[in-house]
């Protein structure tokens, strides 16, 4: 399908110079940290087409977690991008995005799984990476109390996953490239979990995962 | 147990039942079983969420489900996935056409806004519940809650999205005598609310009730429609028959 609505962008100001936070994640990895309210966050996509798999919980209260169902409802379209709130399951704000310059982001995409690789690729690929399995080594590996039931649907930043008028569903080629970002501030204390994607099976990222940066301004 | 699937007849049914619309029920609908979900009335929404019964950490997963069939709306020939790579469900038949995926269901303080307060002190039965307090009640039966409460399949409600990723409630396909069948491929936990669709656009608060009917059907058999339709499928099958080896 080609790309026929138009991306709205919008450049931010912050100096990573002046970040409280800055990381690079490599690809494959997952990453955790817990963002207070006020803060701004940036996801680099450093060198494109890289899928950025991210869920938020309030740090308050794990048990409320980043709903696209919410976040769907609430703004009446599928995909996620400037002036986009991103809604809790309790229907509250977690964060707002603030800056964009990639221009859509994919919320019904999920992460991949080495179980659901066993169907979408070949049964003999359960071996190979995923992003569950990153969730699960970053859950399982701090205390913030998570647990696999937690694991909700998450946000793939930069990547895109059209639907058509008549329903289907396709993985295109990114729209993103080296250096484009996201940006979004923070309405609650919320913990961010990531996985840098890992698969290799389709052209989410180009067949190439590659790393990302993750920075965080204090407020103003 | 049958080899292939059979259709509904008056002779196979276990057991009926009405659920009213805005009101919720669940219960086990064991592998070989199918439950036909009828609308009565061409106004029900009915949201279901499925989990393993065996290990409940295994659920319904709409993106998983969503990927493996290139679809974003659920119809015959379709299965449900769990997080494990497994058909949980699938849809051997189905009248209406078209089953919502990705709205979830409407939280108690949204349907108070857009419906007005109708409480049980003053309307008993035919009180406001939301989907969300449906499905919550039903959770905690089950020792689940809250944290357990992913995207529901909303049956009978189709939801359209244009080029840009607008979202729109599509009314025209409701009927009543609609059903849609969904067989269960494995032992599964089903949680039902039929509370309107978050995106309903009736002014008022008039769900539409549906029945329930299960029957002893057998499993997807090697010719079947839903184990064919893609590749995917074929495998998914395959790993929900080696959980019963």
């Amino acid at each position: 399908m080609s790309l026929n609505f138009k991306p709205r962008t919008q450049s931010s100001d912050l100096d990573p110079a002046l970040a409280s936070f800055d990381v690079v994640v490599p690809a494959g990895s997952p990453w955790i940290h817990t963002l207070r309210k006020g803060q701004t966050f940036r996801i680099t996509d450093l060198e494109g087409n890289q899928a950025v798999d991210t869920l938020f919980f309030n740090a308050a209260d794990i048990k409320e977690h980043y709903s696209l169902t919410h976040t769907i409802t609430a703004q009446g379209a599928l995909y996620l991008g400037l002036d986009t709130t991103l809604l809790s399951s309790e229907g509250k704000a977690m964060l707002r995005i603030v800056a964009d310059t990639c221009g859509r982001h994919d919320t019904l995409g999920g992460a991949c799984s080495c179980e659901s690789n066993t169907v979408r690729y070949a049964l003999d690929k359960r071996s190979m990476h995923s992003c569950r399995d990153s969730f699960m080594q970053a859950i399982g590996n701090s205390d913030y109390g998570l647990h696999k039931r937690d694991i909700a649907s998450n946000i793939n930043f930069f990547m895109n996953v059209p639907v058509t008028p008549d329903g289907g569903l396709t993985f295109e080629d990114g729209i993103s490239a080296p250096g484009k970002y996201v940006e979004m501030q923070a309405e609650m204390d919320v913990i961010v979990l990531i996985s840098n994607c890992p698969q290799l099976n389709n052209p989410c990222n180009g067949y190439n995962p590659t790393p990302v940066r993750c920075t965080v301004w204090d407020a103003a | 147990m049958p080899q292939s699937s059979s259709k509904f007849s008056e002779d196979k049914l276990l057991w009926n039942e009405a659920l009213p619309g805005g009101c919720h029920w669940s219960g086990v609908l064991r592998r070989g079983n199918t439950l036909r979900l009828t609308d009565l009335q061409g106004l029900a929404n009915v949201s279901a969420l499925f989990f393993n019964q065996e290990e409940k950490t295994e659920r319904y997963n709409m993106p998983d489900t969503l990927k493996a069939q290139h679809t974003a709306f659920l119809t015959a020939g379709h299965a449900c996935y769990s997080d494990m790579g497994r058909v949980l469900c699938s849809i051997p038949e189905d009248s209406c056409g078209w089953h919502d995926t990705f709205c979830g269901v409407l939280d108690s303080a949204s349907m108070e806004k857009k419906y007005g307060l109708l409480n049980y002190q003053t309307a008993r039965n035919n009180m406001h519940r939301s989907g969300q307090e449906g499905l919550l009640t039903e959770l905690t039966k089950w020792g689940l809650s809250r944290r357990d409460m992913g995207p529901s399949v909303n049956f009978f409600s189709k939801v359209t999205s244009d080029v840009e990723g607008k979202i729109n409630f599509d009314t025209s396909h409701r009927a009543s005598g609609q059903y849609v069948d969904v067989r269960f491929e494995m032992n599964v936990l089903v949680l039902l609310s039929a509370a309107p669709h978050p995106l309903d656009p009736r002014p008022d608060y008039a769900p539409g009730a549906v029945r329930l009917s299960a029957w002893r059907s057998g499993t997807a058999g090697a010719d079947d429609a839903c184990r064919l339709s893609c590749a995917e499928n074929e495998r998914g099958f395959i790993n929900s028959e080696r959980w019963f080896l």
